[in-house]
């Protein structure tokens, strides 16, 4: 009989890794994909708080440029006051963006911000940002909505030119859950 | 072990039980064996079928036969069905047959869970092939499903789709776990570890990776479910999600899963090489270990599927050099495999026949695989029918041909007859032209940069896809051949000794031919 119990035991232990195997991929791996983005920059997600000197660097000047997409099926007219603009590095940086609902329903939207160059992306700081929140606009209402950020010092000097994107979903159906601060 | 049956009393328990219910409930490996291989050929031809829609569609370049959309169902269902339905059942057919047969075992650790993961299959590609009948028709997102095609802009009929990978998944699972606790606890006394035949060692390593893997797609489809149905954004920008995090999960799976293909036929291989060359294996122990290499390598190398998403160049040059150190175990194997043959006393029966044409075009599909390998390659042959051409060439000769291979070693032990081997020769070439014919083009259109997965295509790639579509009627007429010769070997033919091939080794060949209901009651000896 001590096979059958042998088995048993074996057969217990295989669950179990199957059990870790599937909580690895659902509840470990997009945990630290996230990290592992955030860290490297990588999909452009940008970094956290700044924490370099405040402190301006006058020598550097950045040009920082703006894009505003809209995600298939969303109808807002939405853009940047301006299409770019040239900052020094440790300086805190504003623009405003503008977004019209046109449509006769209240309706909700989420933007979801990337900057290009991937690797500039960990050097570029939101310290405020339309994309912390999600946005309700009633039919026909426009709002100004702004954003506020510190490009690192220690940004690569060789990087001379950053693209700031925000591409605006429409989650009306969905609602999903609030977004995590980038 | 109370087990153990005496013979001379218990009747009942010598023969199969009569009529339909035989298959339901049997808790018999053969039984459950026999019903996986055939449960496969029909999901071969199914997938097969499709594969002929696809190919007469591109017989001709624009639309000739079937819609776009109905094209995108066919390219997915066919991806599924064959990695799913045909060459994953095959396998485990075959281990439910031989391993106990190879090990000395009685039957597997758990027959009742062995049929009941045979039962979910039927249960599986039921609902999975219903989608195609339901309004908006049933996977058109490739077999790999990305989100957020899959996710945001699949059809209805997903939410089936999921169900039916779930139960898929499960149902390999617990065949895993099954062929894992025969191995590791029902060996014959003296059967050690290093003296098992080497189809028993790849498939232990197989399983491994199947319980290691195939929760992550469960996890991974799960994912996708509660996106589509309950709010969250794994794979949604929207919410927060990321679509690049789906590839690297599915892909998490997907490369074990690609080895999972092929390890057993290494293993069928590794049998019937040695014993139409009439020589031991060479570098069994080394066969062993590159088994285990390749495995721990196929978690590591993911992120070459995905080369084009913009993975920083650390990340490239890691998945790069991973990916290319796979050719060090493998090419072990080859070399194993040739040195068995240098010297020995060969001829070619049918198993024979498919086994040198597997070692021939699965290298052919290694060399392939090692070009796409090369990330800043990789960029131009990304998406390309050149990686249709490499899958192919690496799961039909690879896989495919293990497995005609494993059927036409093994059939006179499972039927009692020898098969009728000039139409298994035909069989053979007819395959071995039809497969080449079908694929080799497809690595000059790929170079040329036909994309893949589209129902139309440029003027200029018309020849060669004729030439495709020839090859591939070919060698799918080619196989009703295959069931007719198998039919054919079940119904009658020469009686087969216990062991018909004179360097064959290894216990099944110590049982009569057909094996009896049960066997090695009474556990045999092993030196």
């Amino acid at each position: 009989m001590n096979e059958t119990i042998g088995t048993r035991r074996l057969v217990i232990r295989l669950l179990a890794v199957v059990v870790v195997m599937f909580c690895f991929g659902v509840f470990v791996l997009p945990p630290f994909y996230d990290a592992m983005c955030r860290v490297f920059g990588i999909n452009g997600k940008t970094a956290g708080a700044y924490q370099g000197e405040q402190m301006v660097d006058e020598q550097r000047q950045v040009r920082v440029q703006f894009l505003a997409t809209n995600a298939a099926g969303m109808v807002w007219e939405f853009g940047p006051q301006a299409d770019e603009m040239v900052v020094h590095p440790g300086e805190v940086g504003d623009m405003l963006f503008v977004a019209y609902n046109p449509s006769d329903q209240p309706m909700m939207a989420q933007a979801v911000p990337s900057v290009s160059p991937s690797r500039a992306a960990a050097f570029f700081h939101k310290t405020e940002c339309f994309c912390f929140t999600q946005q309700v606009l009633q039919p026909g209402e426009r709002i100004e909505m702004p954003v506020r950020f510190i490009v690192d010092r220690d940004l690569p000097q060789d990087v001379k030119h950053l693209t700031l994107g925000y591409t605006l979903f429409d989650i009306t159906a969905s609602k999903p859950p609030v977004a995590q601060a980038p | 072990m109370s087990a153990v049956i005496d013979h001379g009393h218990t009747d009942h328990h010598h023969g199969p039980a009569k009529g339909l219910m035989r298959w339901v409930l049997t808790t018999n490996h053969k039984d459950i064996g026999t019903m996986y291989l055939w449960f496969s050929f029909c999901m071969f031809l199914l997938g097969g079928s499709m594969a002929m829609v696809i190919r007469a569609e591109l017989f001709q370049p624009g639309l000739q036969i079937v819609q776009p959309e109905f094209f995108n169902q066919m390219t997915t269902m066919h991806g599924l069905i064959m990695v799913f339905g045909a060459v994953m059942p095959a396998f485990v057919g075959l281990a439910n047959w031989m391993i106990p047969l190879m090990i000395g075992a009685p039957d597997m650790a758990l027959p009742r869970m062995n049929n009941f993961s045979f039962w979910l299959l039927p249960a599986a590609f039921g609902l999975l092939i219903s989608t195609l009948f339901m309004e908006g028709g049933g996977p058109n997102f490739g077999w790999t499903f990305y989100a957020p095609l899959s996710t945001t802009y699949g059809p209805e009929s997903t939410t089936f789709f999921i169900f039916a990978i779930h139960l898929m998944g499960i149902s390999s699972i617990m065949g895993a776990i099954n062929v894992v606790a025969t191995i590791l606890n029902l060996r014959a006394p003296g059967m050690t570890l290093m003296k098992m035949p080497l189809f028993v060692w790849t498939w232990l390593i197989t399983a491994f990776l199947l319980i290691a893997v195939m929760p992550v797609l469960a996890g991974c489809v799960t994912m996708m479910l509660m996106d589509i149905h309950f709010g969250t954004s794994f794979f949604n920008a929207a919410g927060g999600g990321d679509p690049v995090l789906f590839q690297h999960v599915f892909w998490f799976f997907g490369h074990p899963e690609v080895y999972i293909m092929i390890l057993p036929a290494f293993g069928a291989v590794s049998s019937i090489i040695p014993a139409f060359a009439r020589k031991p294996l060479f570098g069994y122990t080394s066969m062993v270990y590159a088994t285990g290499a390749i495995a721990f390598l196929s978690f590591i190398v993911w992120a070459h599927h995905m080369f084009t998403v913009g993975i920083p160049l650390t990340g490239e040059l890691f998945f790069m050099y991973a990916t290319m150190l796979i050719a060090v175990p493998t090419g072990v194997k080859v070399f194993n495999w040739a040195s068995t043959m240098w010297q020995g006393s060969m001829t070619f029966e049918a198993p024979m026949l498919f086994s040198v044409a597997f070692v021939i075009l699965f290298t052919i599909g290694g060399f392939s695989g090692l070009m796409l390998a090369i990330a800043p390659a990789d960029f131009q042959y990304h998406d390309t029918y050149f990686v249709v051409a490499h899958f192919h060439y690496v799961l039909v000769p690879g896989a495919i041909f293990g497995i005609f291979a494993s059927a036409y070693y093994w059939l006179p032990k499972w039927t009692g007859h020898m098969y009728d081997e000039t139409l298994a020769k035909l069989h053979f070439w007819m395959s071995f032209i039809g497969m080449n014919l079908a694929f080799f083009p497809m690595h000059f259109v790929g170079l040329a940069g036909m994309p893949r997965r589209i129902p139309d295509y440029n003027m200029m790639f018309a020849n060669f896809n004729m030439v495709s579509s020839i090859g591939a009627f070919m060698f799918g007429a080619t196989q009703l051949l295959f069931l007719f010769i198998v039919i054919k070997c079940i119904r009658g033919g020469k009686p087969a000794p216990a062991k018909p091939w004179d360097g064959a080794e290894g216990l099944e060949w110590t049982v009569p031919s057909p094996a009896p209901y049960h066997t090695f009651s009474t556990p045999p000896e092993v030196k």
